[in-house]
C-alpha cells in the first residue's frame, strides 16, 4: 500500500517534469507597485485530502491579486487566526489588522483526481459575506480554478472582470547570441507565467501571434518554408493550416471580433497593403491602396473599424479606416514614429509604440481627444497587447540586449517584468477571456 | 558513395574550365569572362536545336559564379547598406549593384534572391515592409542594368535575422542591408 502511494507520487512528479507546469517559465517580478493598494487577508485554504495539496490554491490567488497592483495581501506571518469557514471568523480581529477584506476557503478531495474548491470573501467592516462559491474541479485544472477564484474576488471587489484565468502567447528565440544558429519557438503560458507549452518549433523566424476571439486558435507568421506564410493553429490539438502564402509579404494577421476573417498584410501588388481574408471562402478584399507601407492592422471591438500603421505621410503613423472600406484618417501626430496599434476593450483608445528621440515606448492614445500618455520607460519597447479586461498592457522590452516581457497597468502605476528561464522573448499576445 | 556522385559534376566542370583556358579573370574583374564562354556553345547543345541558351545552363553557372570569389571584383561585395528607415541607395551601393546587374545580364541563367533586412528599431512588421522596400529598390536597379525579372526573387526578413548583434549605431548600420544571394552557391 505504502509502496503504491510512493509510485503514484513518482508518476505525478514525472508528469510535472514533462508538462513543465511545476515551474514558471516566466518569473514575474513586480518592479513598481501602487501606493494605496487594498490590503486583504488571505488565509491559506484548508486541505481536506490525503497527502499534500497538489497546487497551493490560496497562494496562487494571493500572487494573482498582488500582481494586479490593486491589492496588498497580508504576509502569512501577520495572520492572527486561520479560519476556514464563516462561523470561525471574528471580524473585530481582522479590523484591528487594518484589512478591508478577508478570503478564506478549503480544498476538499472528492476522489483521487477530483476536488471541490470552496471559498468565502468578507467585508470585515460590514461583517458581511460578499461572495461565496463552491467550484468542482480536477487535478489538471487546479491552477485554472485558482485563477478563477482570483477572477471572482477581483470582480467582486473592483467591479471589473478579472483576467487571471487567461493565457499569453509569445515567441522565444534561442541561441540568439549566434544569429545563424537561432531557433524559434511559439509558446503559450498561463497569464502568471506557469504551465508553459511550446506549440511550434522552427529553425526559421516565427512572428506576430494573434489569438482567435474564442481563444482556441492562434494565427502567426512562419518562415519555415523559406518565405513568410500565415498559419492558423488549434492550440489544444496542434493541428494547423497554411491560410496565406502569396508572393511577397504575408504578415501581421489580426482576427476580426466575430472570428470569421483575418486582416493581414500582403504585398502582391508590389507594396504592403491591408487585406481582409474571409476564412470560410478564402476570398480576399483589399482594404488599403497606398503606395506606402501599410501594415499591422487591428480591429475595433465592434468590428467596424481597423487601425493600421502606414508611412504614407513620410513616417510611420497610425491610421483608422472603416472595416467596410473607405478613406483612412490619421490618428497620431505626436512623435516621429507611431506603430503597432491595438484597440482597448471599449474601443475608445488604442495602445501603440511611440518613437520619440530614438526611444520606442508604449503609449495609450485617447482616440477622441488625441491625448497620448506614454506609460513605459524603455529604449526599445514594442508589441503592446491589452489584457482582455483592459487593466494591463503586456509588451516586449530589452534588458542589456536580452528580450523579455513586461506589463504595465493602463494608469501607468504598476510595472512588472516577466523574466524567461532561457532565450530571448518577444511579441506577446494576451488571450481573450476564457469562455464562460 | 552519395558524396562521390554529387562531386562528379563539379569535377567535370572544373575540367571543362581548365580546357577553356580563359584568361584575364583576375585582371578584369567587372568584365564577366563567362560571357565569352557562353558565346561558344558546346557542340552537343547546338545539336539540340534552338537550345543555344540551354548549353550555358549546363556549365555556365558553375563557371560564372567563380567571378564572385574574386576579392578584387565588386561582385565579391554582396551586401548593400542603407540609412535608417530608408531604402535609398547611395552612390557606392549603386555602383556595386550595377556591377551585379551587368553580371546577371551577361549570365541570364543565373538567378539571385535579394534578402531585405532592417535594424531592430521600430516595430517588427513595419520592418518587414521596410526590408521588402529595400530589396525592391535593389531589384529595380538590377532590372535597369539589364537583369531579367525572372532572375530575381525577393524576400524580407525585417529585423528577424540580424547580421551582427548589438544595440548601437555600429550594429544597426550593419543590419540595415540587402544581401544578394546567388543560387548554386
Amino acid at each position: 500500500m505504502r509502496r503504491l502511494r510512493i509510485l503514484v507520487a513518482g508518476a505525478i512528479a514525472l508528469l510535472h517534469t514533462f508538462s513543465g507546469s511545476a515551474q514558471a517559465a516566466l518569473t514575474i517580478e513586480i518592479t513598481q507597485g501602487v501606493e494605496g493598494a487594498l490590503p486583504i487577508a488571505i488565509v491559506p485554504f484548508a486541505w481536506e485530502g490525503v497527502g499534500t495539496l497538489p497546487e497551493d490554491v490560496s497562494a496562487i490567488v494571493a500572487a494573482d491579486l498582488r500582481r494586479s497592483g490593486r491589492f496588498a495581501p497580508l504576509p502569512e506571518s501577520d495572520l492572527l487566526a486561520r479560519p476556514h469557514e464563516g462561523s470561525q471568523v471574528n471580524f473585530r480581529d481582522w479590523r484591528a489588522l487594518g484589512v478591508n477584506n478577508l478570503l478564506i476557503g478549503r480544498v476538499r478531495a472528492m476522489g483521487p483526481n477530483t476536488f471541490v474548491v470552496q471559498f468565502q470573501l468578507f467585508d470585515v467592516f460590514k461583517g458581511a459575506q460578499l461572495a461565496g462559491y463552491s467550484i468542482p474541479t480536477e487535478r489538471a485544472d487546479l491552477r485554472r480554478t485558482a485563477h478563477h477564484v482570483s477572477d471572482l474576488v477581483y470582480e467582486t471587489l473592483t467591479g471589473q472582470r478579472g483576467a487571471f484565468n487567461t493565457r499569453i502567447a509569445y515567441v522565444v528565440a534561442l541561441g540568439a547570441d549566434a544569429p545563424a544558429g537561432t531557433r524559434y519557438q511559439l509558446q503559450v503560458a498561463d497569464a502568471d507565467g506557469f504551465a508553459q507549452q511550446t506549440i511550434l518549433r522552427s529553425a526559421q523566424p516565427l512572428m506576430s501571434p494573434s489569438w482567435s476571439p474564442d481563444g482556441a486558435r492562434l494565427a502567426y507568421v512562419s518562415f519555415e518554408n523559406g518565405k513568410p506564410e500565415i498559419f492558423v493553429q488549434d492550440v489544444a490539438s496542434g493541428q494547423r493550416e497554411s491560410i496565406s502564402a502569396y508572393p511577397g509579404i504575408n504578415g501581421a494577421p489580426a482576427w476580426s471580433p466575430d472570428g470569421r476573417s483575418l486582416a493581414l498584410t500582403l504585398s502582391i501588388k508590389g507594396n504592403p497593403d491591408i487585406y481582409v481574408l474571409d476564412l470560410a471562402s478564402r476570398k480576399l478584399r483589399q482594404l488599403t491602396t497606398s503606395f506606402a507601407i501599410d501594415t499591422e492592422p487591428a480591429w475595433s471591438p465592434d468590428g467596424r473599424r481597423i487601425v493600421f500603421t502606414s508611412d504614407r505621410g513620410g513616417k510611420p503613423q497610425i491610421y483608422q479606416v472603416e472595416a467596410a472600406g473607405g478613406r483612412p484618417t490619421r490618428l497620431t501626430f505626436e512623435g516621429e514614429y507611431n506603430a503597432r496599434a491595438e484597440y482597448s476593450a471599449d474601443g475608445k483608445s488604442i495602445c501603440l509604440v511611440n518613437g520619440q528621440g530614438g526611444r520606442y515606448r508604449i503609449g495609450v492614445l485617447d482616440i477622441e481627444t488625441g491625448l497620448l500618455r506614454v506609460l513605459t520607460d524603455g529604449v526599445l519597447d514594442e508589441s503592446p497587447s491589452f489584457a482582455p479586461n483592459g487593466s494591463m498592457l503586456l509588451y516586449a522590452t530589452r534588458d542589456r540586449g536580452r528580450g523579455l516581457l513586461a506589463a504595465v497597468s493602463v494608469d501607468g502605476r504598476v510595472h512588472q517584468r516577466l523574466i524567461p528561464q532561457a532565450g530571448d522573448v518577444r511579441e506577446p499576445a494576451w488571450s481573450p477571456f476564457a469562455q464562460r | 558513395m552519395n558524396m562521390l556522385t554529387k562531386a562528379t559534376p563539379f569535377a567535370l566542370a572544373a575540367l571543362l574550365l581548365a580546357g577553356c583556358g580563359t584568361t584575364g579573370e583576375v585582371d578584369e574583374p567587372a568584365q564577366p569572362t563567362p560571357l565569352e564562354d557562353r558565346s561558344q556553345p558546346a557542340p552537343e547543345a547546338e545539336a539540340a536545336a534552338p537550345g543555344a541558351q540551354a548549353a550555358g545552363t549546363e556549365q555556365g553557372p558553375e563557371f560564372a559564379l567563380r567571378a564572385l570569389d574574386d576579392p578584387a571584383s565588386p561582385l565579391s561585395r554582396r551586401i548593400f547598406y542603407f540609412e535608417f528607415d530608408s531604402s535609398r541607395l547611395n552612390d557606392r551601393e549603386r555602383e556595386l549593384i550595377i556591377a551585379h546587374g551587368n553580371f546577371l545580364a551577361a549570365n541570364p541563367t543565373l538567378t539571385v534572391t535579394l534578402e531585405g533586412h532592417a535594424d531592430e528599431r521600430g516595430t517588427r512588421e513595419y520592418n518587414i515592409g521596410l526590408g521588402e522596400r529595400r530589396a525592391l529598390s535593389v531589384r529595380q536597379l538590377l532590372l535597369l542594368t539589364g537583369a531579367q525579372a525572372q532572375q530575381i526573387a525577393t524576400i524580407s526578413y525585417g529585423e528577424e535575422k540580424p547580421a551582427v548583434l548589438g544595440n548601437d549605431e555600429e550594429a544597426w548600420s550593419l543590419n540595415r542591408r540587402v544581401e544578394i544571394i546567388y543560387a548554386g552557391r
